[in-house]
């Protein structure tokens, strides 16, 4: 009965070998980057995983950026209604 | 001249929107499948240079004129109302479909014209159709539709005066490239810029689009920004303003559309974000950016539609919308979340998705011309779009947690509309070079090198990656998120409240003194002249007669003396 209610996707087991493959994947994306042969355009970005530490760290600035936002902004849904 | 008429193609889709109000069953169906298809064969018959001019006023309108951007823009107008009029046959209000069309043909009349005049008959045309869109929804929807109708016509006067001016000074009413130096180029601007959700008053699009139905966002998404687009491409390219109102617009989309819960809102959180990249684009304004910002146009309009078919499925078989009341949907919605993927996986410009080949060449724009901030903003920017929409529309409603819902797929023509548009952003994505044909200028840029395929491919999915080491911080909250809005929607409420309070205020004061002041001056009078006051008893005969001795003493000694 508790197979059927718990979709194959969302078993843990499953999270878990999801993740394995992600960092795989991540792992082999970086290690590609040394044999790729960049043309930077500015320097910076000409650095080995620079696109992923670029990424990550853009993404992390955007979200505590936006969280600090919303302590102004975010208000009750029936905020206008009031 | 009547023969030339047949060479109107903007005609026969608001033509074919007006008469679908008086058909139905599979005769309407027909006309409204049959009719974005015949426009696209039209738009292809039109050759370079004018084909259809009337004179007017002593001007020359040029109404349909071919050129490469045109054709470009008009031709996945069409497409955009095929594959919308597709997914949208079981909309029961037909005043929508009608209004949609008449929306795409004036869009596609935009793309086409060569006069100022004729673009902006056609942009008032847009502005009242998409208004009808929004409020076929009925009556939830019309407070927002107003406010909706309200910035646009404010947008179209403002584009008049601007025209009028224009015309006054150079006696020219040729839709081309201008300069921004006098004030009637700077007033075209900011009317052509509020259709374009730019800042300030951009937080229309995301108050209005998600009050329309389920089907009715899918449309208005596609026309009034890109149609903006295309004007800014045409008059004001390589205006250096434009990168910074692109760049505002870009993180604007995205940060609000990180806060927000409702998944259509984020979508149109998303609409802002991208038209920013465009407007970035266009404001570098070298070919291969211009070409990036038609060519991202031309994508977006694309994914964005099947996104929003994708959340409109939802909508249509849940009623539900906000990511906090949603989650696990991949179950028994299979198409719906596969489609909404590739959807996402396009707008986040993934290799081999249509959204790849586009963005990249306006970030390569900007590294041509060596903005290393602007293209290091860009590519900060790519990273967030996979967050707020590549990642987060997917995840939050067709993952996530389980939300019990167990919907299945909406019915067959809103599938095979969702598989059309995703074939498509598949098929730009793997042959570019069939998007590239066609772009205004020639295209000498390689989007597929290992390197660049390497580099995004690390961003997105590092992006990923601090996606869901952050989700305890992106957990959906059931709120709204103020936006310029706020200041028609609140602050004018304040203002307007406060001007009603402060009347009140000072006339009460006012009034009460002044009752108070011939309150006093009665009591005064009464005081004096009543039947004991000193003016009103009756006088004796002795004082007035001592009264008449002492005036005279006083006369003759003034007499005597002088």
């Amino acid at each position: 009965m508790k197979q059927q209610q718990d979709h194959w996707l969302v078993r843990p087991r499953t999270i878990k070998i999801l993740w394995i493959m992600f960092s795989v994947v991540l792992a082999l994306l970086v290690g590609a980057d040394f044999f790729v042969a960049h043309h930077p355009h500015f320097g910076v970005d000409g650095l080995p995983s620079f696109s992923a530490v670029f990424g990550f760290i853009s993404c992390v600035i955007l979200v505590f950026g936006a969280k600090a936002l919303g302590l102004l902004l975010k208000k009750p849904e029936d905020y206008y209604d009031r | 001249m009547i023969g030339n008429f047949m060479l109107f193609p903007a005609l026969v889709l608001i033509f074919s929107g007006f008469l679908s109000l008086f058909l139905r069953g599979n005769v309407r169906a027909a006309l409204l499948l049959g009719a974005p298809l015949f426009t696209l064969w039209m738009v292809w018959q039109i050759s370079d240079g004018p084909q259809l001019s009337v004179p007017y006023l002593g001007y020359e309108l040029t109404l349909v004129y071919g050129s490469k951007l045109g054709r470009l823009f008009a031709t996945v107008f069409s497409l955009m109302a095929f594959m919308g009029a597709l997914f949208a046959l079981n909309q029961r209000s037909k005043l929508e479909l009608g209004a949609a069309f008449t929306y795409a043909g004036a869009a596609i009349g935009v793309a086409l014209c060569k006069d100022l005049l004729t673009l902006f008959v056609f942009w008032e045309v847009m502005a009242v159709a998409s208004t009808l869109v929004l409020v076929s929804n009925g009556a939830a929807a019309l407070k927002a539709a107003l406010r909706y109708g309200l910035m646009h016509f404010l947008g179209g006067v403002i584009l008049m005066a601007g025209i009028a001016g224009h015309v006054a000074q150079t006696g020219s009413i040729s839709f081309e490239a201008m300069t921004l130096e006098r004030w009637p180029e700077m007033l075209m601007l900011a009317g052509i810029l509020i259709n374009a959700a730019a800042v300030p008053l951009g937080a229309w699009l995301p108050d209005a689009y998600p009050q329309a139905s389920w089907s009715g966002m899918v449309f208005l998404s596609a026309f009034t920004t890109k149609t903006s687009v295309f004007v800014l491409i045409v008059a004001f390219p390589g205006e250096q303003v434009l990168i910074w109102i692109g760049l505002f617009m870009v993180f604007h989309g995205i940060i609000w559309a990180i806060l927000e819960n409702d998944m259509r809102r984020i979508l149109a959180y998303s609409i802002i974000n991208q038209v920013g990249f465009m407007l970035t684009g266009i404001g570098i304004g070298s070919e291969v950016a211009l070409n990036g910002a038609a060519a991202h146009a031309f994508t977006h309009i694309i994914y964005k539609a099947l996104l929003l078919m994708s959340a409109g499925s939802v909508v249509y078989m849940t009623g539900k919308s906000r990511c906090s009341d949603l989650g696990g949907l991949f179950r028994t919605m299979p198409v719906t979340m596969v489609t909404g993927v590739i959807g996402a996986l396009a707008i986040s410009a993934f290799p081999f998705t249509s959204g790849f080949v586009s963005k990249s060449m306006v970030t390569q724009g900007a590294a041509d011309a060596h903005l290393s901030g602007v293209w290091y903003l860009l590519v900060a920017a790519s990273a967030g779009v996979f967050l707020h929409a590549g990642i987060k529309f997917p995840w939050f409603v067709f993952f996530q947690k389980d939300s019990g819902l167990r919907p299945s797929d909406p019915p067959m023509n809103m599938q095979v509309a969702m598989i059309i548009g995703a074939v498509l952003c598949i098929f730009i994505g793997v042959m570019p070079q069939s998007l590239y044909a066609i772009l205004p200028f020639y295209v000498d840029y390689v989007p597929y090198t290992f390197s660049h395929v390497v580099s995004q491919l690390q961003l997105l999915l590092f992006s990923g990656l601090a996606f869901f080491l952050m989700l305890g911080l992106l957990k959906r909250t059931e709120t709204i998120t103020i936006d310029s809005d706020w200041l028609w929607r609140r602050l004018g409420l304040i203002l307007a409240n406060g001007t009603v309070r402060l009347v009140v205020g000072v006339a009460a004061p006012v009034r009460h003194a002044g009752v108070q002041a011939v309150q006093a001056l009665l009591w005064g009078l009464n005081k004096t002249h009543n039947e004991k006051g000193p003016l009103g008893r009756p006088a004796q005969t002795g004082s007035i007669a001592f009264l008449m001795v002492l005036f005279l003493a006083i006369f003759i000694a003034l007499r005597f003396y002088s």
